[in-house]
């Protein structure tokens, strides 16, 4: 009986034991939220990404919808070339547009998705086009500089001539706050990005 | 100052040959495990003895460490305005760390300390000379099955301690202090990873368990049969289980988190 009684209390702690494990990986760690159901793979070219990290999550509208798998490097175009899981329940259409934010004001990276109008969808392979990068501080700082003395050359010729300096504040506002329109994002920063970085 | 140069080279040729007669009897130990798993129920009831009657202070430890956590953790993360980060600060710390390293201490100092003075005891009334004498081999009988037991219950034990001390900052944090709830859990899950944090962790507490246990029962078994001997014998195995495992800690902490 005594035995039995011994048994039992250890059966207990091993219980406990394994529970306080499970708890550890289920509650705490991301056991849940990292299984997806069932995935399908986007790709999508940056000029920069950043500090974009794998396992990172893919929000649109605020909800994760699916996480960034790999990065790698593209040595023929010079981009980042970003893999994102996506979760099968959603879809997305042909021409969404994805950008690399900040999650509060010096918080991790993550992409978000603004869908587009086309009524064809984003199929397991296929890739976004439009896409915006991650803002570089110091590449907004030389912008914003550049722009400035700019401005102070083309003010005494003609006011109007610097569109880039007058779009590049709205890029600082864009990522904390709900995001540019999705024309905003194909026409300002996307090319200047492209000149900088080449 | 011929006495004196005589004295450490003794002192190191006694540390070099204690080393190696570790190592043998641990080697022998594990070749001889056969008995603890064969007679299971002599391991089983060495984990009631080191398991559970170590429940009460691993828990209320792990209770008020997370509390101190959730505190400090506090303080510090709303200088920065990031409170929302407590339950990753929590989660991280006693998971990587604390967890498995407190847990060891306390357990070195709780079950380690038994184990060293039950076997220097056997020892010192001869009962393990009184089994060999039977043709019963000791380290079968008395040392495998409590070495397993140790190795079983410390990363039970660590694992329960972090899941208390989450609890604890949970409680300090979000109950009492008012960190929102959704911020706490969500941080937490998203900045912890279950094989990268919690699976190092598992392995850290296992690797402590062998550390600790092991010194435990080396300690016993090779302490001198005298009741100064045993006292003397569970101070060293506190001393030197302790100091293995904060030295153990910086290896794998080093190994593990390192990358990338």
């Amino acid at each position: 009986m005594d035995r039995k009684l011994t048994d039992l209390w250890v059966g207990m702690f091993v219980i406990a034991g394994v529970v306080a494990v499970l708890l550890l990986a289920l509650k705490a760690g991301n056991l849940l939220s990292f299984s997806f159901s069932e995935t399908y793979q986007v790709l999508a070219n940056f000029d920069n990404i950043g500090g974009l990290k794998t396992r990172a999550p893919v929000k649109s509208a605020g909800v994760v919808v699916g996480r960034v798998i790999k990065v790698g490097f593209d040595d023929k175009t010079y981009e980042a070339v970003v893999t994102l899981a996506m979760d099968r329940n959603y879809s997305f259409p042909k021409d969404t547009s994805a950008k690399i934010l900040t999650s509060g004001l010096l918080g991790e990276q993550y992409i978000g998705l603004e869908p587009g109008g086309d009524d064809a969808k984003l199929a397991d392979g296929g890739k976004i086009k439009t896409t915006q990068s991650a803002i570089v501080l110091e590449n907004l700082i030389s912008q914003f500089l550049f722009s400035k003395a700019a401005e102070g050359k083309s003010d005494s010729k003609d006011s109007g001539a610097a569109p880039s300096g007058i779009s590049a504040p709205p890029g600082i506002t864009a990522p904390p706050g709900i995001g540019a329109p999705a024309a905003g994002i194909q026409g300002g920063p996307k090319s200047e990005n492209n000149k900088d970085s080449k | 100052m011929r006495a004196f140069a005589r004295s450490i080279g003794h002192g190191v040729i006694d540390a070099v040959a204690k080393l190696g007669y570790f190592a043998r009897l641990f080697v022998l130990t594990l070749r001889q495990s056969g008995t603890a798993f064969a007679r299971l129920r002599l391991t089983i009831a060495q984990i009631h003895f080191i398991g559970n009657y170590s429940l009460v202070i691993i828990v209320v430890s792990g209770l008020f460490v997370g509390f101190v956590l959730g505190l400090q953790g506090y303080n510090t993360l709303q200088r920065y305005g990031s409170e929302q980060a407590l339950g990753l600060l929590v989660a991280l710390s006693l998971v990587r760390e604390l967890g498995p390293v407190v847990t060891a201490l306390l357990f070195a100092g709780r079950a380690g300390t038994s184990i060293t003075a039950e076997i220097g005891l056997m020892k010192a009334g001869e009962q393990l000379t009184a089994m060999e004498m039977m043709a019963v081999s000791p380290v079968a009988r008395v040392l495998a099955p409590r070495f397993w037991a140790g190795v079983v219950s410390m990363p039970l034990l660590a694992a329960m301690f972090s899941a208390v001390g989450v609890f604890g900052g949970y409680i300090v944090g979000v109950v009492m202090i008012g960190v929102d709830e959704g911020a706490f859990w969500s941080q937490m899950q998203n900045g912890v990873d279950w094989i990268d944090d919690v699976g190092n962790g598992v392995i850290k507490s296992i690797v402590f368990g062998i550390a600790v246990t092991f010194i435990a029962v080396f300690e016993g078994y090779d302490s001198q049969p005298t009741p100064e001997g045993v006292s003397r014998a569970t101070t060293r195995t506190v001393v030197s289980s302790s100091l293995a495992v904060l030295a153990l800690d910086f290896i794998l902490t080093a190994l593990m988190f390192t990358k990338g």
